[in-house]
């Protein structure tokens, strides 16, 4: 089965926990300035959303690198950056149209969301249910039993 | 480690930034944030300088944790002489700004001198300037931020500033980072004001690392996230009704102070409680809360983003107030409803908006607000002073008014920014006043939980419910349930209290974990995280050392241990009705078992022994 990061925005409260953690496992230290995972807070609606990688299976950056830098891993369905391949050209972070490869000045090359090899932070650190991991093929089900939930039948 | 061991001293009279090496001797006694900062104040100021002159310094500092992925672990504290008690003041805020300035690679920034124009601090990473802030001066919080902001063109620069209150004086005046998270009491806004420093601007991509035992670390941390979330409390309580979930109970409990103390029970209490900011308005269907909000890393998100009702007639021609932002926690919503009679949510909220926007202690404003208002009524305020507002209990009209007027520093809001205390004074009935040394009262009456009224009395701070919070115990039995209306035992449970909140304020954790948390699940955190061997009974140590450190400021300031008392409406005036009804505090039966526990003379003087046994600073 494969699995997908699943994200609820209705859930998130904004604190970051995510970010902490997926910068530990990527760089060995609390550093949300280095996360894949961020969360944009749109403060007078009161709304927080966690943004992250959504391992496109025909994924913009991995098309677009000229140096094959960016592979499928074929156990997880993410699509990873070999940093020792990667020139830092950047082209990946124009041609992804979400935003969710970016680069790294300190390093030269670019990082992205590589689903902690099948085990992602984020999801497990995430206190309130917001990022999930969980069967890519289900991911709308939680809404389709809200929904579900509301349909009225009793004049059918 | 944890620690970054960096400061960084910014002297605004000569425009200087220098980077000093953290003085880990006094970590070691004192941890960080509270405990460390005011070591660093303890050390270089005289405690009788004037608060708001160029020789009272303002210290920023975070706690070891800070930044790390510990539950609640994003606070940090502004330190300095308070102008509204004369005592040691440290406010403790969360938000998003003490973990940025422990990214940027700082555990503390001390503020010294004045500047001769406004200016503001930015810090990015290690590097940091003095820049000029005369376009902000005369801005709100909110218009401040937001031209920050706009200039950075980087919405992740974590921003603290003054309002305008602070800068027109008001003596309760907060520092306010990312909008609406304030440290909030004993006017530290005030002191960062008079220093003409409009803000603090923070970007850190650095990280914070040098945790000494990374596995052990992770293992505690995660322990206690988990005590967090099966807990009552701090798993749903807070999550759904914030700090808010007590005012049904407290009023209850006939101990919600109301009308300036006068009484101990709202009748409009579920009208502005917790339970009322989920129920759909009747304008819009809307609620009052859109949503909860987290502080950095905090698993609890007690924080309340909250709308005031378009057509209520605070807003109605002010889309600028249509917005989500911070709203009512239980402090504010009793200072601002039942201390001032007003049942209005809405009210409640728009007043709650304005001391966010331009900085007030809504404890203090609410509470000085409330002491207007009985003084109105006995005829020394009158409409001449007003301008024609009538300023009467339960007006939300009234209210609304006095936080704008307090807000600009305008007319009667420069009364009303005095605080409590010097306005009843100022009006000729200082027993009207419902402050100890100066400051005002929190949201628990002391004749229905007398453990809380010897808080308040011995708080260094001034009356506070978070020196002390023995309401824990008292109402919710945390970590055991005592009665509130018998003395005995209180001395204790207060010192236990006191000691434990002093270590936990310069952890760099927030206070509210101890719903769930003891001791026993903090102290592995930060043993882990720290070097050296941070026990329970450790911690217990620094907090009490921290505890005799801020009195012996505070008595070399010149508060003699006679202010260790409460207004005499609290000892004398019995309750009116609930459970309290007919007690008063009996604050006498507790004083001289809590100096003895303490290990102070029988006057409330800190004994040699005690001073050698803690090795108090000269």
């Amino acid at each position: 089965m494969q699995k997908s990061l699943h994200i609820d925005p209705g859930k998130c409260t904004g604190c970051l926990q995510c970010e902490s953690a997926c910068s530990l496992e990527n760089e060995g230290l609390f550093n949300p300035a280095k996360s894949r995972i961020k969360v944009f807070t749109f403060h007078e609606e009161g709304r927080f959303v966690p943004y992250t990688c959504t391992q496109c299976d025909e994924a913009w950056c991995m098309q677009a690198c000229p140096v094959d830098a960016i592979t499928l891993n074929p156990e997880n369905g993410s699509k990873d950056v070999n940093a020792d391949v990667c020139v830092g050209c950047k082209v990946c972070t124009i041609a992804c149209p979400f935003g969710t490869i970016n680069y790294n000045a300190s390093t030269g090359k670019v990082v992205k969301c590589d689903l902690c090899g099948g085990d992602p932070q984020c999801a497990e650190s995430c206190p309130t249910g917001a990022i999930t991991y969980i069967d890519s093929d289900a991911t709308g089900l939680d809404k389709m039993r809200a929904w579900a939930s509301k349909t009225d039948n009793a004049g059918a | 480690m944890a620690w970054t061991r960096k400061l960084l001293r910014v002297n605004l009279t000569n425009g200087t930034v220098a980077e000093e090496g953290l003085n880990m001797g006094w970590a070691n006694d004192y941890l960080g944030q509270r405990g460390l900062a005011t070591r660093y104040l303890v050390d270089e100021i005289d405690p009788q300088c004037d608060p708001l002159g160029p020789d009272n310094k303002l210290i920023m500092a975070t706690g070891p944790l800070t930044g790390t992925n510990a539950s609640t672990a994003g606070r940090y504290s502004v330190i300095c002489k308070s102008p509204l008690t004369g005592a040691v003041a440290c406010s403790n805020s969360g938000g998003f700004i003490g973990a940025e300035m422990k990214m940027a690679g700082w555990d503390m920034v001390i503020f010294e001198g004045k500047a001769a124009s406004p200016v503001y601090l930015h810090i990015v990473d290690g590097v940091a300037k003095l820049e000029p802030a005369d376009d902000l001066w005369g801005k709100s919080v909110w218009e401040a931020d937001k031209a920050l902001h706009a200039k950075f063109q980087d919405p992740q620069t974590r921003i603290a500033l003054v309002g305008r209150s602070a800068e027109q004086g008001c003596l309760y005046a907060a520092v306010v980072n990312d909008l609406h998270r304030a440290a909030g009491r004993s006017g530290v806004g005030t002191v960062m004001a008079s220093k003409n420093l409009k803000a603090v601007a923070i970007r850190g991509t650095q990280g914070v690392g040098n945790i000494e035992d990374p596995k052990k670390f992770m293992e505690t941390v995660k322990a206690g996230k988990a005590v967090l979330a099966e807990n009552a409390v701090t798993g749903q309580g807070l999550p759904t009704y914030g700090t808010q979930v007590l005012m049904n109970v407290i009023n209850e409990v006939g101990a919600l102070p109301t009308r300036n103390m006068r009484e101990v029970q709202f009748e409009g209490a579920s009208k502005v409680s917790g339970e009322a900011m989920h129920e759909p308005r009747k304008s819009d269907g809307k609620k009052n809360l859109t949503t909860n909000g987290a502080c950095f890393s905090c698993t609890i998100a007690c924080g309340r983003i909250s709308t005031i009702d378009r057509t209520h007639f605070s807003v109605k021609d002010k889309p600028e107030y249509w917005i989500n932002s911070g709203g009512l926690e239980y402090e504010a919503a009793w200072a601002l409803g039942p201390d001032t009679g007003v049942d209005d949510m809405d009210a409640l909220t728009y007043a709650n908006f304005l001391c966010n926007e331009d900085g007030m202690d809504p404890i203090s404003f609410g509470s000085t607000v409330a002491a207007a208002m009985e003084l109105y009524e006995i005829g020394a305020i009158t409409d001449s002073h007003t301008g024609g507002m009538e300023l009467k209990f339960g007006s939300a009209e009234a209210l609304c008014w006095a936080a704008e007027k307090v807000a600009k520093g305008e007319g009667f809001g420069k009364d009303l920014g005095l605080g409590s205390k010097k306005l009843c004074e100022k009006y000729g009935h200082p027993e009207l006043s419902m402050t100890v040394k100066g400051q005002e009262f929190p949201a628990y009456d002391p004749r229905g939980m007398q453990g809380m009224g010897l808080a308040y009395a011995t708080s260094n701070r001034g009356a506070c419910h978070l020196r002390g919070y023995t309401a824990a115990s008292e109402i919710l039995g945390i970590p055991e349930k005592t009665d509130p209306l018998h003395t005995e035992g209180k001395p204790g449970l207060v010192k236990a209290f006191q000691d434990a909140t002093a270590a936990v304020d310069s952890s760099g954790l927030c206070v509210f974990t101890t719903f769930a948390w003891t001791l026993d699940d903090i102290a592995p955190q930060v043993d882990a995280a720290c070097e050296g061997d941070w026990s329970p009974d450790r911690m217990l140590e620094v907090g009490e050392r921290i505890w005799n450190m801020e009195r012996d400021f505070n008595m070399k300031a010149g508060i003699a241990a006679s202010e260790d008392t409460l207004p005499k409406r609290l000892l004398s005036e019995s309750a009116n009705s609930g459970p309290a009804k007919d007690r008063v505090c009996d604050l006498d039966k507790m004083l001289p078992e809590y100096y003895a526990a303490r290990g102070w003379s029988s006057d409330g003087s800190i004994t040699s022994e005690t001073r050698q046994k803690f090795n108090l600073p000269g």
